[in-house]
């Protein structure tokens, strides 16, 4: 067996002083990182089980009319959460698109924003991976790689960011909490994860030994309840990862865009808003036509690494049909099949 | 004393009815969901010690260096088995005495010839020790080009196809039958790897005494796996004993002992211990069998009535460089449709994979999916409905051999199912179907057709002084009830009620069952269980008939009736006598019959059969989007006698799940330049969840068969993969124009 160190902090001090060591790795719900382990894809010498950590599970109302997610909210918990899924309900959605029941029983929402890319390559130690492997190049590139990145990738990696959670998230300005040996700081979701570049085993903003401790959301994010929507393309029904998925948010009044975000799942290394689609919508007629100008800007600097260039019109038209569902409203009640483009069908039995 | 009965008799002595086409539940049910059903791994014998496969990273070259120093000084690490110092083998394991030995990687020499190929068993403490102990071999490698892909090699035309079947068959003129023809249609399609992946994995604990060796190991052929076993190892058969009560499916990968199962008794002998060796899910994508893929071209031609006066049907396949399996796909237009001409081909390339093996409808799926698409597309060319495109070219005699079918309800198939699904309203021309939130609509239609295949089997029954009887054979419940199955036809062959009947099975001390493979383990078993129960039958009607005392003295063999523990004369019910009095008056403590299952010949020279079977979808799909959702099946299937309605339900749904899988999920995708498979686990590996199963239904179309087998049985096992892709990819084309010919379905191929 391969040894590692096992700490069980009962503090958020505790837990930064532990994970100060060199190769620590944080464990919450463990759904990514045991997989890992267990592939010998990472192999951290001491693992700081933060589960344990009472202040991190709390859902909170702030004083400003913002949220504060605890970074151990189970994302069932959170989805599940009447509140919350009234007022923030494409994020509700795209919690219940991802993995499964038992998945979400035990994923965290701190642990949501640190999983990693699903790019094959990446999970196969024979391969070449500079994510995995900083220097030893790219499998993905020239191999099996129909539906890896078309924003933001680079020579050195093609991969993925694979969350649901974080792309309506990034559209309504989530904010990251984060606990270091130099105190609290507050990073955007949109400057937390990296791009590629010539590092991309740097995925995010996080400094080694610093935690997640809350995702925020702006009082504003509620403010979009009304017309928000997550759309989710995949292989299957359910368990499945994005193809391309997104993430609408409209303020209408009068027939006028008043506020609009974008944001793109699947597409990148890290969850991409797409600012220059919500300019192109600000202002503008709520309408079909203002929807495909939007998806044009949002894949204006799209390009293909190999086979998945079908993945850029699929995300125009992603775009244009969740800014459709959006305009039409959000449904009373949380869809049989979260996030599917079927969502509208009466469920089945199985469904449920 | 025992009677024998063979295959060809059909004893009158029982009514079947009893038990025989009840909807018992499951017997292993209550096990099963309590957990206490013990398969192969939960088996702990003393002093075991746990095996850990490491497996070839590469697709092909040569083991140069393995780091056993590293790994046995890891903690907990008993000892690692390479070619170095693997135990001698009695047989070369590349040895192919016959069709059905499978060559096997057993740490032979340092050649790898496909990726997951078995380089070294690290035999540890723990599994945790193991394991890690493997990864510490660190291997290095010799490494060459991988072949890899359709046309990754030089094809060939391959000596035999499937079990043997001629790669190259025709009868009439096909090349004349095109040029005759009105309308033709040409389109070649193709289908992907797909491994088979039962939820449990090749699994076995091994233990020697002596030259005796114990197993449990998970087996659909457990005679054959034990003569496998023996002839390894230089022992006697009878001193190989398997246990398989349960298996967690099989789909076929079980059928063969493999090469890691057989490396699980290596690691036993090496070191003198009992092993459990369990492979890892990724471990079973390469040497436990997969289903290869193929491109196959299909060429039809139909006269101005939309008769089909050809049908060319070509497959290429794939095999390893090393072993023959030929996935007979092309044969799939054999069977189903009339044509005066009919020409099937296949080559073949020999690709750095493991070898390809039986999966679930083998050939028959393969080429169910481009044979049922291509009849689709040419009953549009035709401008035809496609059910009465089938029906126009409905074969009333084998099409290819010409001989009479031993029974065909396909017509009632294709009523009653079109007729529940109500077919009758669908549009000719596609995309014209919307639904009420915008959704394009389509409908589709397949033939499902499996042949109906005995092979041997041999059962034991006694009758007890007590009156109750057992059952005996060696057969195998891969999950699909045999147990409960078995159990019903036991019953009723010894006239007991069931709970009277202690029926044993899944073990190789037991009589010879048989395979569970071809779906006709239940004929096969089936008719060795009816016949042992009608020879201790007679034996005990000997002994009342010929006895002054008994009450049925003087009614002969014939004259009498077995139910519910009682003998009954024939010809008056009246005078009956239990078995407990009958065994009692004679002394006797127990008697035993004994039965064999085959085929017989006489009717297979002279008739063809085949279940078959009707399968329509409905599909929705988002006309910008392109994503699919299968909303409806309706399957009807004639498979002669059902045994059990609940169970036989449950094959169908298992079997239209799968063709909902083939036609829109499944796929081993390999790198192209390394040759190994980039998601080989159950995430990315995709079969449907149960979000992606819609309402299924499944009718069981009346069918008696008086020619297969004296209980009327055909099998059930596969026929509903067949049939159903094809529905659903024809739907898929009804309800968007586009028609697919790549498998799975993508979603870039149905973004226009």
């Amino acid at each position: 067996m391969r040894d590692f160190d096992y700490v069980r902090p009962a503090t958020i001090s505790e837990a930064l002083v532990a994970a100060a060591e060199p190769g620590s790795a944080y464990l919450a719900g463990g759904t990514n990182l045991l997989d890992l382990m267990k592939g010998g894809v990472t192999s951290p010498e001491r693992i700081v089980d933060i589960t344990r950590l009472p202040e991190l599970n709390r859902i909170e109302t702030l004083d400003d009319g913002g949220l504060r997610i605890g970074a151990l909210v189970r994302n069932a918990d959170l989805a599940h959460d009447p509140a919350f899924a009234k007022a923030y309900p494409a994020v509700a959605e795209a919690l219940l698109s991802g993995a499964s029941a038992q998945l979400r029983n035990a994923a965290t929402a701190g642990g949501n924003l640190l999983q990693r890319t699903r790019c094959s390559y990446f999970y196969d130690t024979a391969s070449a991976c500079n994510r995995r492997e900083p220097g030893s190049g790219c499998s993905a590139l020239g191999g099996e790689n129909r539906l890896h990145a078309i924003l933001g990738w680079s020579d050195a990696c093609i991969a993925t960011h694979p969350s649901d959670f974080c792309v309506p998230l990034v559209a309504l300005d989530a904010v990251v909490e984060i606990e270091g040996k130099q105190g609290r700081r507050h990073v955007t979701l949109e400057e937390f994860h990296r791009l590629p570049g010539d590092t991309p085993q740097r995925e995010t903003v996080l400094e080694p030994g610093e935690l997640i401790v809350a995702i925020r959301l702006p009082a504003e994010a509620a403010s979009f309840a009304a017309h928000a929507r997550y759309l989710k393309m995949r292989e299957r029904t359910s368990y499945a990862f994005a193809v391309v998925s997104a993430a609408a948010a409209l303020t209408v009044r009068d027939g006028k865009i008043r506020a609009a975000r974008l944001a793109l799942g699947g597409v990148a290394a890290k969850p991409w808003r797409a600012r220059a689609a919500e300019a192109v919508l600000l202002g503008a007629d709520a309408d079909e036509a203002a929807f495909v100008r939007a998806a044009d800007a949002a894949l204006a600097d799209a390009s293909p690494p190999g086979d998945n260039a079908f993945k850029i019109e699929l995300a125009r038209r992603i775009v244009v049909r969740t800014l459709m569902s959006a305009l039409a409203g959000t449904p009373a009640l949380m869809p049989a099949l979260p996030a599917s483009p079927f969502s509208s069908l009466p469920g089945v039995r199985h469904d449920a | 004393m025992t009677l024998e009965l063979g295959p060809n008799q059909q004893p009158a002595h029982t009514r079947h009815g009893s038990s025989i086409g009840q909807p018992l539940t499951r017997r292993d049910g209550f096990l099963k969901v309590t957990g206490t059903a013990r398969f192969a791994a939960d088996n702990h014998p003393p002093g075991m010690l746990y095996a850990a496969l490491a497996v070839s990273s590469i697709a092909r070259g040569r083991v140069v260096s393995l780091d056993v120093e590293a790994a046995k000084a890891h903690s907990g690490v008993v000892e690692v088995m390479t070619p170095l110092n693997r135990p001698a083998l009695a047989a070369d394991p590349d040895a192919k005495d016959h069709p059905f030995m499978f060559r096997l990687d057993l740490l032979q020499n340092d050649r790898v010839r496909y990726p997951n190929q078995s380089i070294a068993v690290v035999i540890a403490q723990t599994l945790e020790a193991a394991t890690e102990g493997a990864a510490l071999l660190s291997p290095r490698y010799e490494v060459l080009p991988a072949r890899v892909g359709l046309d990754g090699a030089e094809g060939f035309v391959p000596r035999g196809v499937g079990v043997g079947g001629p790669a190259v068959q025709q009868k009439g003129d096909v090349e004349a039958g095109l040029e005759s023809a009105r309308t033709r249609i040409e389109a070649t399609y193709e289908t992907p790897a797909q491994y088979h992946n039962a939820m449990e994995p090749h699994a076995i604990v091994a233990a020697w005494d002596g030259d005796r060796l114990s197993i449990d190991t998970p087996s659909q052929g457990l005679a054959m796996a034990q003569g496998r076993i023996a002839g390894l190892f230089g022992i006697a058969p009878q001193n190989v004993h398997i246990r398989s009560p349960f298996l967690g499916g099989g789909f076929g990968s079980k059928g063969m002992i493999s090469g890691p199962q057989v490396l699980g008794i290596l690691a036993a002998k090496l070191v003198g211990r009992p092993v459990k060796l369990v492979l890892r899910r990724e471990q079973m994508f390469g040497p436990v069998g997969h289903r290869a893929p193929t491109r196959q071209t299909l060429r039809m031609g139909m006269d101005g009535e939309g008769r089909l006066t050809a049908i060319s049907h070509h497959a290429r396949t794939t095999s390893s460089t090393f072993d023959d399996f030929f996935e007979p796909a092309a044969d799939a237009s054999h069977t189903l449709y009339a044509s005066p001409a009919i020409a099937t081909s296949h080559d073949a390339v020999r690709l750095d994979t493991g070898t390809p093996l039986f999966m679930r409808a083998p050939g028959e799926a393969t080429g169910s999916i481009a044979l049922e698409s291509a009849i689709d597309e040419a009953a549009h060319a035709c401008g035809m409905d496609p059910l009465e495109f089938r029906l126009r070219n409905y074969a009333e005699v084998e099409p290819m051999t010409g001989k009479p079918f031993s029974s065909k309800a396909l017509r009632e198939c294709y009523e009653q199912a079109a007729e529940r699904f109500g077919w009758a309203s669908r549009p000719l021309q596609p995309r014209r179907m919307r639904d009420a939130d915008g959704f394009l609509t389509g409908w589709g239609m397949g033939t499902a057709t499996f042949p109906a295949i005995m092979f041997q089997a041999e059962a034991r029954a006694v009758l007890r002084a007590d009156g109750s009887g057992l059952m005996e054979t060696g057969a195998q419940d891969m999950g699909q009830g045999a147990w409960t199955a078995f159990a019903q036809i036991a019953a009723d062959g010894l006239g007991l009620d069931i709970d009277q009947v202690d029926f044993r099975a899944g073990s190789s001390d037991l009589p010879n069952a048989g395979i569970a493979g071809g779906s006709g383990h239940t004929a096969t078993a089936g008719m060795a269980i009816h016949n042992a129960g009608a020879a201790v039958i007679a034996r005990l009607a000997d002994l009342a008939t010929g006895n002054e005392a008994s009450p049925l003295f003087g009614a002969g063999n014939e004259g009498v009736l077995a139910r519910g523990g009682r003998l009954y004369r024939r010809d008056d019910e009246s005078r009956s006598e239990s078995y407990a009095d009958i065994l009692a008056r004679a002394g006797l403590a127990e008697i035993e019959g004994r039965g064999k299952g085959a085929p017989d010949p006489a009717s297979q020279e002279t008739y063809a059969k085949h279940a078959h079977g009707a399968v329509f979808a409905e599909v929705k799909v988002d006309p910008d989007l392109g994503q699919i959702r299968v909303t409806r099946l309706v399957g009807a299937f004639a498979a002669g006698r059902v045994i059990n309605p609940r169970l036989v339900r449950s094959q169908y749904y298992g079997g239209m799940i799968w063709g909902v899988s083939f036609a829109l999920h499944e796929e081993a995708v390999t790198d192209r330049r390394s040759g190994r498979i980039q998601n080989a686990n159950l995430a990315d590996y995709h079969v449907p969840v149960n979000a992606d199963v819609p309402s299924v239904e499944a009718l069981l179309v009346h069918e008696d068969d008086p020619h297969v087998n004296a209980l009327g049985i055909k099998g059930v096992g596969e026929i509903g993969i067949t049939g159903t892709a094809g529905a659903v990819t024809n739907a898929v084309w009804h309800a968007t124009g586009v028609r697919p010919r790549r498998f799975p379905i993508r979603i870039e191929d149905m973004l226009g």
